[in-house]
């Protein structure tokens, strides 16, 4: 198969339902993006925004984990010139672990208390290596864990996971997800559940690895600060949908969508001196079951009533605002600009 | 490890002294209530007084409650020497005394007893634990399936019907209509074969009951445990479906059937009483039934021992398993 043409990773028009007694709960719904090897994606929004269940879609863990039957998943994944979404759930599990990696967001309960952490990164080496030895794994493991910046990792590797700190766990989880080098590595909140000192710790380490193995890279988050540090690109979610696309620098430059604007006034800065409180976006995340019609963010919008009512009776579609710059609003970009400008970036 | 284990031994000997204690002083203070006399209990009906006198000398009944709780004790480390004169019986180590009615050492016959229990146990832990965490392990892998509703059902009856019932209906139609099992026991010394066959429909039936609650356990514990993070940490690394039930959920899964295990396992060394009286048994059950119905206190007393000596054994092994299994658990 030739994968010149193609990039690395393509989500063409990700639609993944869970049907539930109350109804379809449309998690995420039209999702497109595309991700080369040694760059970064930061995928950010709210809880319930569909960002967590697009990386398990990714790594077709959305299939087990349902409770009221399995989820309905269209579109197309393209990873490396095969289409995830179509193969067999036996190839999608050989490709889990060896080409696509996840690191989750709490590393005490993501690891199994009975297992010692090196066993545990043993067992994922060797289920992609059936020939090799338990030295080699073990040898691999400790490698692994030295890679990650884990003192003695020799010794460190026979301790279980409760006898490591939140910090080291999740350095052990990275060591877990880089042992047979992916091409893909997804974080989802690889962060949130640490202490603040420990998080830029594990940016770095995230950021230097991606270097050093050239993989693409997908931080999911609800913290800009945390793709401010990473991502390349960055994608926001909103309600299943993608709201804006862009290179990271712009999205924080000159961020399109009211959303995001949101977004950007309540993420804490220490960057400025002035700032008087932070903004929340105001009201509730929308039901993924009753989707509000037009453009799902339009109850909570600000701006709403400016789009003459387009908001609540269409759907926007991500159009382009700048070059490789996407946003989906119903406000004309010139309008957008001027309440940036005189409402929003001085309140930053 | 030592130290902890050293504790909890002493702690075990601290609680049966304490259930012994407890035990002597009913075993002292129902005399009183209902007016009888250990010591006519011991001679019979027909009884002079001279002979209830002298009784009541040789046992020690006429000496203070402490002391003849001190006695008793004594008697269960070194033996115990009963004398009125040149009248002597000794009872060895462990000394429970002698039978009201037969006049017998309690120990021997405890002893005895228990060997049915051992029996019982032996066979019915086996299938209760296999099949019961079997049934629910499946269940919970087909949750929502005609399968799962089945066996839940099937448990649910096992859970509900009482022993007696669903005993005398394997008796009625396996023992007595088809007569493919004899219904009645036989010592494994005696006669291996018959001893296996006469078991099998309290093991069955035994079994039916505990399984239930194994199935209704398991089937809980592993959904609980399939929805764990490290569950999909597990298939995140490409883990093999097997692998991922099998290995990782299971291990969590068997944890507290352990424990539930330890302590049924226990219980029913201590007698089963249902059971033994169901299928005739004469085990440490039927014995606390018997000497309840003739208020034969020292057998009583010797069978309450029993009974609290394994559960308090089987809660020890519990928690030492616990530690081997889970490495959290940190014996201190």
């Amino acid at each position: 198969m030739s994968n010149t043409d193609k990039p690395f990773l393509s989500v063409r028009d990700l639609k993944v339902h869970f049907p539930t007694d109350d109804g379809l709960v449309k998690s995420v719904n039209g999702l497109s993006f595309d991700l080369e090897r040694g760059r970064t994606l930061g995928i950010v929004g709210e809880s319930g925004s569909g960002k967590s269940v697009t990386s398990l879609s990714i790594m077709g863990l959305h299939r087990t984990g349902t409770k009221r039957g399995a989820p309905r998943i269209s579109g197309e994944i393209w990873l490396d010139g095969e289409d995830l979404v179509a193969a067999g759930p036996d190839r999608v599990r050989k490709l889990r672990g060896q080409k696509m990696a996840m690191i989750f967001q709490d590393p005490l309960t993501a690891m199994h208390p009975y297992y010692t952490v090196g066993a545990q990164i043993v067992e994922g080496y060797r289920a992609h290596h059936p020939g090799a030895s338990k030295k080699e794994a073990r040898k691999r493991a400790v490698e692994m864990l030295d890679r990650v910046g884990i003192p003695q990792p020799d010794k460190r590797v026979d301790n279980y996971p409760h006898e490591f700190s939140g910090g080291m766990r999740q350095r052990a989880m990275i060591a877990m997800a880089l042992v047979n080098d992916p091409s893909l590595l997804i974080a989802d909140e690889p962060t949130t559940a640490l202490d603040v000192t420990v998080q830029a710790q594990i940016l770095d380490l995230i950021r230097d690895l991606q270097k050093e193995f050239g993989s693409a890279v997908i931080i999911i988050t609800h913290d800009l600060g945390v793709v401010a540090e990473l991502a390349d690109d960055i994608l926001v979610m909103y309600g299943g949908k993608p709201v804006e696309r862009g290179p990271a620098a712009t999205i924080f430059e000159s961020p399109e969508h009211p959303y995001t604007w949101g977004l950007l006034g309540s993420m804490p800065r220490l960057d400025r001196e002035l700032q008087d409180r932070l903004i929340p976006v105001k009201g509730t995340p929308p039901s993924l079951i009753n989707v509000p019609s037009g453009c799902a963010f339009h109850p909570r919008c600000p701006y709403a009533e400016l789009t003459g009512g387009r908001s609540t009776s269409e759907v926007p579609v991500l159009a382009e605002a700048a070059p490789r710059h996407h946003a989906a609003c119903h406000l004309p970009i010139a309008e957008r600009h001027r309440i940036f400008t005189e409402e929003i970036a001085p309140r930053l | 490890m030592l130290v902890y284990l050293f504790r909890r031994l002493v702690n075990v000997v601290f609680m049966l002294l304490v259930v012994a204690a407890v035990t002597f002083g009913i075993f002292f203070m129902v005399p009183k209530l209902t007016g009888t006399d250990p010591a006519m209990l011991y001679v019979g009906k027909i009884a002079d007084k001279v002979a209830v006198e002298g009784i009541r000398h040789k046992m020690g009944l006429d000496k203070s409650i402490i002391e003849q709780f001190w006695l008793f004790l004594k008697g269960v480390f070194v033996g115990r020497d009963y004398n009125a004169g040149t009248d002597m019986t000794h009872c060895a180590a462990p000394c429970l005394g002698y039978s009201f009615k037969t006049e017998r050492e309690v120990w021997p016959l405890l002893l005895n007893r228990v060997g049915v229990d051992f029996s019982l146990a032996a066979g019915a832990c086996v299938l209760w634990l296999v099949f019961g965490t079997a049934t629910g392990v499946v269940s919970a892998l087909r949750r929502g399936t005609a399968l799962d509703r089945l066996t839940m059902t099937v448990a649910l009856a096992g859970v509900s019907l009482p022993m007696y019932f669903t005993g005398l209906v394997a008796l009625a139609v396996f023992g007595h209509q088809l007569g493919w099992f004899p219904i009645n026991y036989t010592d494994l010394a005696d006669d291996p074969v018959a001893w296996f066959e006469g078991l099998v429909l309290p093991w069955v039936t035994l079994a039916f009951l505990y399984a239930a609650t194994y199935a209704r356990l398991s089937r809980a514990t592993l959904l609980d445990v399939l929805g764990e993070d490290y569950i999909r940490t597990a298939r995140a690394k490409g883990l093999k479906e097997p692998v991922v039930i099998g290995k990782h959920a299971m291990r969590s899964t068997l944890t507290p059937i352990l424990t539930i295990f330890g302590m049924d396992l226990g219980g029913l060394l201590g007698g089963a009483v249902l059971t033994e009286k169901t299928f005739n048994l004469r085990g440490l059950g039927y014995e606390a039934v018997t000497s309840i119905q003739s208020s034969d206190l020292p057998v009583i007393m010797g069978v309450t021992l029993f009974a609290a000596f394994f559960i308090v054994m089987a809660n020890l092994v519990v928690d030492l398993l616990y530690a081997v299994v889970d490495p959290r658990v940190r014996l201190t």
